[in-house]
């Protein structure tokens, strides 16, 4: 059996999350290929061509494929699975948005966001926000598959694949790009970061969360995240959130500042390798996840932070 | 225009999800059950669509079992004028649950579905664009803005790094992210009002839809669970910390 992995990409660079999918489709199959459809993509095709164990680099590039409209996406790879007994994607806003679509029109049960490959008909995967485990098993002659990434380590590079192009299919006639708006940022993705540094309602402005979070985050080369609470109350942009209903990660650090620990934050960051918190109540749940917890204000707390990291040279 | 709205009944958003011992599943006896809160968002955008006059009936769906009617009945109690409920006890997957969504959409021809980014039971997150690559409806989704208009509608998306804008050709489907509104609550007289609205009551089998199950549940666990660590005195004792024992810094 052969298996295809939809590259994660922003056009010019492949993203962390297409080597950790990579890992999830080798222990389905040992006859990987990956198809990196957008416009423009050379440069992604070469990088996805070097990781280890890939067979083939396939690319699709159209207007539609370049700003990444699902209805596009999936009229790319349906063709395809002709010659491919599974589809895997990272599960990012662009894995969940196509997915799902190949698989109802293959007609079989799309499997979102596996943890674990059992075998290649059974997976693992998050139900209830995080919850419970589910372990299901596919009885599709083919899968389509979206992978949570931080549950997966990535492949190695070193690889020398060949590339060539495909089909880019018929595009979405009905669907018109309009805009974009992405927050640059010199800090480090969310999603990819070694360390992420997250604030809480306990802020209690965009101001205060400006000035406490960013300077420690950036004191450490950290990314930035949120609870949902801060981001319901506008301290925060969507795009930090860190939960089941924003994003999953899984740092080798994670400081929690001034949040309580609600189940939906937790599903989030839990399987984050050392969690710290400060928060200034000592029965607050996030101190049941953490490594190390300081009890104290955040006030005083995070200056005293960044006082003894610039003392141990940071 | 038409907006048809599909709804599910799931565990409450505020209530802890228990994997049963037997590990068959999460354990909902008399456990507190609402609507999900994504579902929540699209009735009440498509009830300020209604009021703002770009929708001419907003039509609420729900699959499930009986109880499925308070779901309903509460939509219709926030303004929705007309629901449908197809009873079911089986637990059907997306892809039958789009099945069921693509052929309702049929016979009742909306200009627009709006629904839930994802039920947060399953948390599949699914169901939105197989219903929309099975009817070869543009899509929409994870909205945190939606502007109707006579043949289209532009829709704000919430996508990793940022905002996405598209616009759509009529019919769409567009699927709710948690920002698009804040849900209203129900007033007593239009709680009252929403007891004498129609809920038409059908089964799988008067659309021809027939449960295959794909998938098999083969068991249901608890994930693994951190222990806490210790507490630390002073922000100089967790650095320590971080640099020597963790060696995270």
């Amino acid at each position: 059996m052969a298996v295809l992995v939809v590259a994660d990409h922003d056009n010019t660079h492949l993203r962390d999350n297409t080597h950790k999918t990579v890992t999830a489709a080798l222990a389905l199959s040992p006859d990987v290929d990956v198809l990196v459809t957008g416009q423009g993509v050379a440069g992604v095709a070469a990088e996805a061509a070097k990781i280890k164990g890939v067979r083939k680099v396939l690319t699709a590039e159209s207007e539609a494929l370049g700003k990444h409209i699902a209805e596009a996406v999936s009229g790319a790879v349906v063709p395809l699975m002709a010659g491919y007994d599974a589809v895997l994607a990272p599960a990012t806003s662009d894995g969940k948005n196509f997915a799902p679509r190949v698989a109802a029109l293959l007609d079989v049960a799309p499997i979102s966001e596996i943890l674990e490959v059992v075998d290649p008909e059974t997976f693992v995967r998050p139900i209830y926000a995080g919850n419970a485990l589910e372990t299901v098993r596919s009885s599709d002659a083919k899968k389509v598959i979206t992978v949570r990434a931080t549950a997966f380590k990535a492949t190695e590079e070193g690889g020398s694949a060949p590339v060539e192009a495909v089909d880019p299919g018929p595009g979405a006639p009905r669907t018109r790009f309009v805009s974009d708006e992405i927050v640059k940022s010199d800090r480090p993705e969310l999603a990819a970061a070694k360390i992420v540094v997250s604030g809480g309602r306990a802020m209690g402005s965009a101001e205060e969360f400006h000035r406490v979070i960013e300077p420690l985050a950036d004191k450490l080369g950290a990314a930035v995240g949120a609870s949902r609470a801060a981001v319901d109350a506008g301290y925060a942009p969507n795009d930090y959130q860190v939960g089941q209903t924003g994003k999953v990660v899984a740092p080798q650090l994670y400081i929690a500042i001034g949040i309580s620990g609600a189940i939906q934050h937790l599903a989030g960051m839990k399987d984050s390798k050392v969690i710290v918190a400060i928060n200034k109540d000592g029965d607050a749940p996030i101190f049941q996840v953490a490594d190390y917890g300081l009890v104290a204000d955040y006030k005083t707390a995070v200056p005293e932070l960044m006082t003894a990291l610039a003392a141990a040279g940071k | 225009m038409k907006v048809l709205v599909p709804v599910k009944r799931v565990i409450d958003y505020n209530v802890k999800a228990r994997v049963k011992s037997d590990q068959t599943g999460v354990d909902l006896a008399n456990v507190k059950m609402s609507m999900n809160p994504f579902c929540e968002i699209a009735v009440e955008e498509a009830v300020r669509l209604h009021e703002k006059g770009a929708a001419s009936e907003v039509v609420v769906i729900s699959i499930g079992p009986i109880q499925a009617q308070e779901t309903i009945r509460t939509a219709l109690a926030m303004g929705a004028e007309r629901g449908l409920l197809i009873q079911t006890d089986a637990d059907p997957e997306p892809l039958e649950v789009a099945k069921l969504l693509a052929a309702v959409a049929k016979a009742e021809e909306p200009g627009l579905i709006l629904m839930g980014k994802q039920a947060i039971d399953g948390d599949n997150n699914a169901v939105g664009q197989m219903l929309s690559a099975l009817l070869g409806w543009p899509q929409a989704t994870f909205a945190s803005k939606v502007e109707l208009a006579d043949k289209t509608v532009r829709v704000t998306r919430e996508v990793d790094g940022g905002l996405q804008t598209l616009e759509l050709d009529l019919p769409a489907v567009v699927t709710a992210d948690l920002r698009l509104n804040e849900p209203r609550y129900a007033s007593l007289p239009n709680i009252m009002k929403a007891k004498r609205k129609t809920i038409d009551i059908k089964t799988p089998d008067d659309f021809g839809c027939l449960a295959e199950g794909h998938l098999k549940v083969v068991k249901v666990t608890e994930p693994a669970k951190r222990v806490a660590g210790v507490k630390v005195e002073n922000a100089a004792e967790l650095v320590t910390k971080l640099k020597t024992e963790a060696g995270v810094i």
